[in-house]
């Protein structure tokens, strides 16, 4: 040690104030993606297209209360998971790839701030993909929803795609963004049909309603269906909810350390 | 002196690979350092610690008194992304404001712009823009929010020669106003023209640290030209290193200059137009990255 700095207004140093800069992180991922009209409209479109085509023309569905409820609970479902897992995963996946985030990490940026900021934009982006579904329901089926299951409803969704956010930024750490496309669009459907999004799990054989009640969609499902109308969650859905979000909360965090080891080959 | 960034014995490895080997580096308020070093010299790792992308294996790294991974630390630091980095559906003018988002004390946008000549770009998105229109953007980011110490890494590369130039005059500018700069680069005309220290790092071990002068003077040889009509005869006088010929003008390099002009006047050969220049900072890279090359195999 051969000199040391005059530090009083180094030692005194902050970052600036976390809020405005969150915000201003927000703000630039939320008009990038929005930049990339695309992108967008696939995760928009999708779910409420998919409640047109699949439930508005059944009749013996779009014309019950309960069972129209349930299909725009399972379609909301749908498009939240859809665009937590496309747009987390893929945005993960493609800072990886490029330089941007490096230089990121370099500002006088807390690690925090970005990745709320991610979460929060991905969240921003996955609510918005419900309003074509909930426009789509209230005029085309006989869906009904108090304002208070309205409410509940939109609390649980949010606490249940948790676990959806958390596999997307897994599969972004542990995959190109090519690849993880496809490992999305394969997960999707698959936790789509399994967890009873496209058609009730009332309908199902026994055995696969049963293999049904392991899939996190399945839980996401039950539990906002639950919330909208007001009746109490079985057991199973709240563990299965729970255990998710800890497996893959378990596997984000490796997969991401594992990705800073790499990357500094 | 004040010491605003220090490396003491800072060693770093990826793997089996060793990027650093026991570095020690100071950098002063008020310098500007030219930091010299061929591909995978360690260079990059040097600046990736500094910026507190990465932590070091060994030693200590210190920034303006304390540990450059606190994002705090960084408040006083710029620098440049690569420039294929910059997020392409955004516009540089949302660019340059998110990145001033980070600091307490910022230029104005508008301002920062003209500086750097981007002002009639402001509108248009980062994917839209040529190579080196993302370069000049690229290295103003670094002066966005008013920093005590700028790290540049490559700063020119992929620009035209007046850019380059611009370029240049920028850095002085703003190291005339008490910034202190660090710059890396291929072009070693570029640190000639800029450095006032240089540091020459390879196989992660820093070869040479001090003025331009006198990184230069660790190399003994010198260049001298004359035209004569007896080449053969001048290229076998002592101490000639190499002769080329160019057109009627013959080109030596030399161990000893003095020496081999007294050499030359005794020898009585005829010569005209004599010219005597010492190493340039090249001759001094190349011999003194050679000589790594040399001790590693």
């Amino acid at each position: 040690m051969t000199t040391t700095l005059p530090a009083e207004n180094e030692t005194r140093a902050r970052t600036v104030p976390a809020l405005p800069l969150y915000a201003a992180h927000v703000r630039a991922l939320v008009v990038e993606t929005l930049r990339v009209p695309i992108a967008v409209i696939g995760t928009l479109a999708f779910p409420a297209l998919s409640l047109l085509f699949f439930v508005v023309p059944n009749r013996a569905v779009a014309d019950d209360p309960v069972f129209a409820t349930a299909a725009v609970a399972s379609l909301a479902v749908f498009a939240v998971m859809v665009s937590s897992l496309f747009n987390l995963g893929l945005t993960v996946a493609e800072a990886r790839e490029k330089p941007w985030n490096p230089y990121l990490r370099s500002l006088p940026l807390p690690a925090a701030v970005r990745i709320s900021a991610q979460l929060t934009s991905t969240a921003m982006l996955s609510f918005l993909s419900l309003v074509p579904v909930l426009i789509v329901g209230a005029l085309a089926t006989e869906a009904i929803v108090s304002v208070l299951g309205l409410i509940a409803g939109l609390a649980v969704l949010a606490l249940t795609s948790i676990p959806f956010l958390l596999l997307g930024a897994a599969i972004g750490y542990a995959f190109s963004s090519k690849a993880a496309i496809a490992v999305i669009q394969v997960g999707m459907f698959g936790f789509a049909f399994g967890g009873g999004l496209f058609f009730p799990p009332q309908f199902f054989p026994e055995w696969l309603e049963t293999l049904s009640r392991f899939f996190p969609s399945r839980h996401a499902r039950e539990l906002t269906l639950a919330a909208v109308e007001g009746t109490t969650p079985e057991l199973w859905m709240l563990v299965g909810a729970l255990a998710w979000t800890l497996a893959t909360a378990a596997l984000a965090l490796w997969l991401y350390r594992r990705d800073e080891g790499r990357r500094y080959r | 002196m004040i010491t605003i960034a220090r490396l003491d014995g800072v060693t770093r490895r990826f793997g089996d690979t060793l990027a650093l080997d026991a570095v020690d580096l100071t950098i002063d308020q008020g310098e500007l350092i030219g930091l010299l070093g061929p591909n995978g010299a360690g260079k990059s790792t040097l600046l990736s610690l500094l910026l507190g992308r990465r932590r070091p294996s060994e030693g200590h790294v210190e920034l303006f008194g304390g540990d450059p991974a606190s994002a705090a630390r960084r408040l006083g630091l710029g620098s440049t992304p690569q420039e294929t980095a910059l997020p392409e559906t955004l516009r540089v003018s949302e660019v340059v404001e998110l990145v001033a988002a980070h600091y307490p004390d910022t230029r104005p946008t508008a301002e920062i712009a003209e500086e750097f000549g981007f002002s009639d770009l402001l509108r248009r998105q980062c994917g839209a823009l040529s190579g080196g229109q993302k370069r000049r953007i690229a290295v103003a980011l670094a002066f966005v929010g008013r920093p005590r110490l700028v790290l540049l890494d490559e700063p020119t590369t992929g620009l035209d020669v007046d850019a380059r130039h611009g370029l240049w005059a920028a850095i002085r500018r703003h190291h005339g106003a008490g910034t202190t700069v660090v710059v890396t680069s291929h072009y070693l005309e570029e640190i000639e023209a800029l450095a006032e220290r240089v540091v020459v790092i390879d196989h992660g071990r820093v070869l040479a640290d001090g003025t331009l002068a006198s990184v230069r003077d660790r190399v003994d040889s010198a260049d001298v030209e004359l035209a004569t009509s007896a080449p053969d005869q001048v290229a076998a006088l002592t101490g000639v290193a190499r002769a080329d010929t160019a057109g009627d003008r013959l080109r030596l390099t030399v161990a000893d200059a003095d020496e081999f002009v007294r050499a030359l006047v005794r020898s009585d050969l005829p010569f005209t137009g004599l010219a005597v220049r010492g190493a340039s900072l090249e001759e001094a890279f190349l011999s003194l990255t050679s000589l790594t090359e040399r001790n590693a195999a």
